[in-house]
């Protein structure tokens, strides 16, 4: 079972490095919305500040939602992705290898390069390291919620826009406990151990309940 | 005695059940608002003991449609659920059918309380735990009913939206809870507490009946509109083309 997992990540990541321009144009999308924010609100040190965790996590749910089309669809266009539901091993194996494929790909260079947010946001050090742990903890959970609204929509006409409006309300409990543990973090005296629970409960949760979700949802998808 | 317990999942018996049982609903559902309306407006106190004044009568209108927005949409998953587990077609009707009108008194209930909203908080829309949870259970009405309609094989499109309804499902208490404590180490909100074991007896019961005429009126329309996909779904039957209605 392991064998698949790691079989099919291998190859998963093998084919983003041979194409590595896609994982860039996430990167940058991303950084972009972040730059144009400071521009259109104001660039007072205390506005960027007050803006600055919203900012970046409504940032990354949009590059990750952008990126969820290539999640399945290339393998579901050369069939590839018949063939994985074909075979003996469970589906929900495979799928988690994807997402987490999926994860290094896109969310990974965002937790990367968010110290440059922190500096273009006039962010103190510490506001810093915790952004990139919630945003660590948090973007697996957008790949893998995400992974189910790509699933649905697998192969459908305009299916960006519609993933977009069927994941974006599911992402919300993320955004609010990660955006909010980094606003605290730059209050004096505030406990954030309660916004790393409820993010790492519900990173949990999404482990357990996505790749069986998602695998339902592409046999579905692929009848 | 031994019951067919799957006689009206086929479209054609419960095409037939749902017409005779319609004009019932719908003389339950004018009658009961009508009498729960007028109890509201003419047997209640003018001003409650909180400060709020006639205009806190809304509430009947108000309450029936948030309460009837949520247990349509569990019973949507139901349906959903249903489909899934016995692969029943009319089940997946019902669901898709449950589906607008839950999104419809959402927006009816949003309306309410923005209009309540205005004249007790003195604004329109606050982001308020239940407010913001009430938006994104429309955005997931809507969610569920565009992936709906933009599948065109009516088989896969039921099904996956059956599993995007038990998604929602799972998902809404955990959204409500965080848009209820953003900051887990306080919590507060505006909308008041349920305070239903304290409530005047008289505005109770206005309370209760038009809750039960919004779900007799649910009951109509959920019925009407199942009709009317059963017969475009089944158009290519004979039992279709011989009815009366179609010819």
């Amino acid at each position: 079972m392991l064998n698949v997992f790691w079989l099919l990540l291998k190859r998963d990541l093998l084919l983003a490095l041979r194409r590595r321009s896609e994982i860039f144009t996430v990167l940058f999308f991303f950084l972009v919305v972040i730059s144009l924010f400071p521009l259109g609100v104001g660039t007072e040190d205390k506005t960027l500040k007050q803006i600055a965790p919203g900012v970046v996590w409504i940032a990354a749910l949009l590059a990750s939602t952008l990126a969820l089309d290539r999640l399945f669809s290339s393998d579901f266009s050369d069939g590839t992705l018949e063939q994985l539901a074909l075979a003996p091993q469970s589906l929900s194996i495979m799928v988690l290898a994807k997402m987490v494929a999926h994860w290094l790909l896109t969310g990974l260079p965002l937790v990367l390069i968010s110290p440059l947010v922190g500096l273009f946001y006039h962010l103190p050090n510490d506001s810093m390291v915790v952004m990139m742990l919630v945003l660590l903890i948090g973007t697996p959970i957008l790949s893998m919620i995400g992974a189910i609204g790509a699933a649905l929509t697998l192969g459908l006409r305009g299916g960006g826009v519609l993933v977009s409006l069927l994941v974006l309300p599911f992402y919300l409990p993320v955004m609010v406990y990660g955006s909010g543990a980094i606003a605290s973090s730059m209050l004096e005296g505030l406990s954030l151990q309660p916004y790393f629970l409820l993010l790492g409960a519900f990173a949990l949760l999404a482990i357990v309940f996505s790749p069986w979700a998602t695998a339902a949802a592409l046999k579905i998808s692929l009848e | 005695m031994k019951i067919n317990w799957f006689k009206y999942a086929a479209p054609l018996n419960f095409y037939s059940l749902a017409g005779k049982v319609i004009p019932f609903f719908w003389v339950a559902a004018i009658a009961l608002t009508a009498f729960g309306l007028y109890w509201g407006f003419f047997k209640t106190p003018d001003s409650l003991e909180n400060g709020m004044k006639e205009y806190y009568r809304i509430i009947f209108v108000h309450l029936g449609s948030v309460w009837m927005a949520m247990w349509l949409y569990i019973m949507m998953v139901f349906w959903a659920l249903v489909g899934l587990v016995f692969n029943t077609k009319l089940s997946y009707m019902m669901a898709s059918a449950t589906s607008i009108t839950g999104a419809l008194l959402t927006v009816v209930a949003l309306a309410t309380g923005a209009i309540w909203g205005k004249t007790s908080w003195g604004t329109w829309w606050d982001w308020d735990p239940k407010l913001t949870t009430f938006l994104i259970l429309l955005f997931i009405y809507i969610g569920y009913i565009a992936l709906q309609s933009a599948i065109d094989d009516t088989r896969r499109s039921d099904k996956a939206s059956a599993v995007l309804a038990l998604v929602g499902l799972a998902l809404v208490p955990v959204i409500y809870s965080a848009v209820n404590c953003p900051d887990p180490t306080q919590c507060s909100s505006l909308h008041q507490e349920s305070s239903m074991k304290n409530i005047e007896p008289n505005i109770m019961r206005g309370i209760i009946f038009t809750t039960l005429g919004f779900w007799m009126y649910s009951f109509a329309a959920i019925l009407m509109r199942v009709r009317n996909i059963i017969l475009q779904r089944e158009r290519n039957t004979t039992w279709v083309s011989k009815l009366k209605e179609v010819n």
